[in-house]
């Protein structure tokens, strides 16, 4: 008997405990905490729904903040029934702000659900981010390291390109008609990756234009662009010993207006006649204008574009055709520069990478669902 | 027939049909029309540029900044915006070739500025979330047994789709990567995988070929309706 009434004590205090502890791990009514992996300025407030949300005419909630040091809470704002999360983007950092979520009943006083403090803070290092950090540590480290090793001297081997094979071919071909050569890097800036490769390019055909004395036309949309361009197309004729050559007026600024644009490029096209045409960079509605105009005026074309849209424009209009990543290789293909030839290998064997995550990602799918989709995480990145 | 009486109308009606004389040669009036387009636009521009960057970023923080130092003695302007300020002034030593050279030192700020700034969000938007999604579509792995298991225990469109896509999509990601790796000749094993990816990518040409086309009839369709209803008043 005595054992029992042990037990049954000892029931009871375990009983008691675990209620005590589970009470204490209820969520609380109402939560305020800082917006993590945000700059600051931002507290999120969350609250359990009330009984209250059943009743009919239940107006929803509202949401109020006090200030330390304030004796009144003032409202930021009314909630609509439903609802149970709020963000207050207007909280001052550091500040240690009380929030409180007042349900509002059909009739009769609101109902307070709660009170939480909170402080918003901004974060240096977004932690939904660390993969970003990792792929930008590694493709940088890859293409550092090839860019040594090509600086070494050593060979690395990149595949023929066919559309970057017919430049020569194209220089020449306008070399011997006695024609200009037309090169048009497109409607980007010069923070577009494609324009800055079409620029790269237009370095190396303008060496080869200088070499041949054969006339180069460039028509620029970007004023900024244009000014790179021309220092580009300088140095080029610098370089083969030919600066008298170069004719500041080759390249010119047209205007930022697409399509006036492509109405003075087509007017060249058909009144200059060139022989040769280049349309390289970041390309929209113009395309299949400039190409089909430069097609009618018999000009060999090589287009080059990131723009997927616009690809198979050039490629029913042009004779060659650049498709994305070609163009970007383009620089190091024709200059057999270490530094672009380093960095085009990294980019290689980055993507090697990618198509194995691929391959594993796509086995552990087959073999589970859990691991697959655990796997697939790891490339998941945070939109904040 | 309810000719236009607006003036305007028939300016834009006019220059309409000077820039399509273009289709059949190069004209005076195809000329009288390019010129116009890229002079008014050119200088459209500039001034829509001066009055929504250089003058509430630039010109007014330091107007009313000076303005406050002159008369209270304070300065409460944002010298910030001197910086690219002065980064634009020295673009313009282009205009003097003996100085010419200093103009790359804007150059240089903007270039590697910028590549930095996107260096994060171009992994972020075109390696890590591309690879993300050619494996999960709203949370649910594209490739699964069983999505293919549905389509064998219930054998319909539907199941067939959704067993097939996942797959197909993987398959044209690699492929169509392999094409552009160029580290390696297109030969054998490597050479099939990448014929494979050029096909893939010739078909999503195709059907951007086409979507795009019927979006250019669609702007045609919208300039004959201008010249035949606003204009000629052919139509109601």
């Amino acid at each position: 008997m005595k054992n029992l009434t042990r037990a049954f004590t000892v029931f009871l205090f375990y009983f008691a405990a675990t209620a005590l502890t589970a009470a204490e791990e209820a969520e609380p009514p109402v939560t305020a905490r800082d917006v993590p992996n945000d700059a600051g300025g931002a507290v999120d407030i969350t609250w359990l729904a009330s009984p209250l949300e059943k009743e009919e005419g239940f107006q929803g909630y509202d949401v109020q903040r006090r200030a330390p040091g304030k004796e009144a809470f003032e409202t930021i704002a009314e909630i609509t029934p439903g609802e149970a999360v709020y963000q207050d983007k207007e909280a001052e950092d550091g500040v240690p702000y009380e929030y409180r979520v007042r349900a509002l009943p059909a009739e009769g006083p609101p109902v307070v659900l709660g009170v939480s403090g909170a402080a918003a803070s901004g974060q240096w290092f977004n932690t939904r981010r660390t993969n970003v950090l990792v792929g930008v540590i590694f493709v940088t480290t890859v293409i550092v390291f090839f860019i040594y090793r090509a600086k070494g001297g050593a060979e690395l081997f990149v595949r023929k390109i066919a559309g970057l094979e017919a430049v020569d071919e194209a220089i020449g071909r306008a070399t011997e008609m006695g024609k200009p050569i037309l090169y048009v890097t497109g409607l980007g800036d010069a923070s577009e990756i494609s324009t800055i490769a079409a620029m790269t390019i237009l370095a190396k055909v303008a060496t080869k234009t200088a070499e041949y004395e054969t006339p180069l036309i460039v028509p620029c949309y970007d004023p900024i662009v244009m000014m790179v361009e021309k220092e580009m197309v300088r140095e080029a004729y610098a370089e083969v010993g030919k600066p008298d050559a170069f004719d500041e007026d080759s390249v010119f600024y047209v205007t930022t207006s697409q399509f006036g644009y492509v109405a003075a490029v087509d007017g060249i096209m058909v009144r200059e006649r060139p022989a040769t045409n280049f349309y390289m960079g970041a390309f929209y509605a113009e395309s299949l204008i400039l190409a089909e105009t430069g097609a009618a005026t018999g000009a060999i074309q090589i287009a080059g574009t990131d723009r997927v849209t616009q690809l198979p424009f050039f490629i029913t209009a042009c004779d060659y055709t650049l498709m994305g990543e070609e163009l970007y290789a383009a620089t190091a293909y024709l200059s057999r520069d270490p530094l672009f030839l380093g960095s085009l290998k990294g980019q290689d064997w980055s993507k090697a990478v990618i198509i194995t995550a691929m391959v594993i990602g796509t086995a552990l799918l087959i073999v589970s669902v859990h691991l697959g989709t655990g796997f697939a995480k790891l490339f998941e990145t945070g939109a904040g | 027939m309810h000719l236009s009486t607006d003036i305007f109308i028939w300016i834009a009606a006019l220059l309409t049909l000077c820039i399509y004389s273009f289709l059949y040669k190069d004209n005076p009036f195809y000329k009288f029309a390019e010129h116009l387009l890229v002079g008014v636009s050119a200088g459209y521009l500039f001034v829509i540029y001066f009055w929504n960057n250089m003058w509430p970023n630039l010109l007014i923080p330091l107007r009313d900044g000076f303005g406050i130092l002159l008369t209270e003695g304070r300065f409460t302007g944002n010298l910030a915006a001197l910086v690219p300020g002065t980064l634009g002034l020295l673009l313009l030593t282009r205009l003097i070739p003996k100085i010419g050279w200093i103009s790359r030192w804007a150059f240089g700020f903007y270039f590697g500025a910028f590549q930095g700034i996107v260096i994060t969000g171009y992994m972020q938007a075109f390696i890590l979330a591309q690879v993300y999604g050619t494996f999960m579509k709203g949370g649910n792995p594209v490739f699964s047994l069983v999505l293919m298991g549905d389509f064998f225990t219930r054998p319909a469109w539907g199941p067939f789709v959704l067993a097939v896509s996942g797959p197909l999509m993987i398959a044209g990601v690699v492929c169509t990567l392999t094409y552009f790796f160029f580290s390696t000749e297109h030969r054998g094993f490597a050479g099939g995988v990448a014929k494979v990816g050029i096909v893939f990518l010739m078909i999503g040409f195709g059907a951007s070929f086409g979507y795009t086309v019927m979006a250019r009839v669609s702007l045609l369709i919208g300039r004959l309706q201008f010249l035949i209803r606003d204009w000629l008043g052919l139509i109601s």
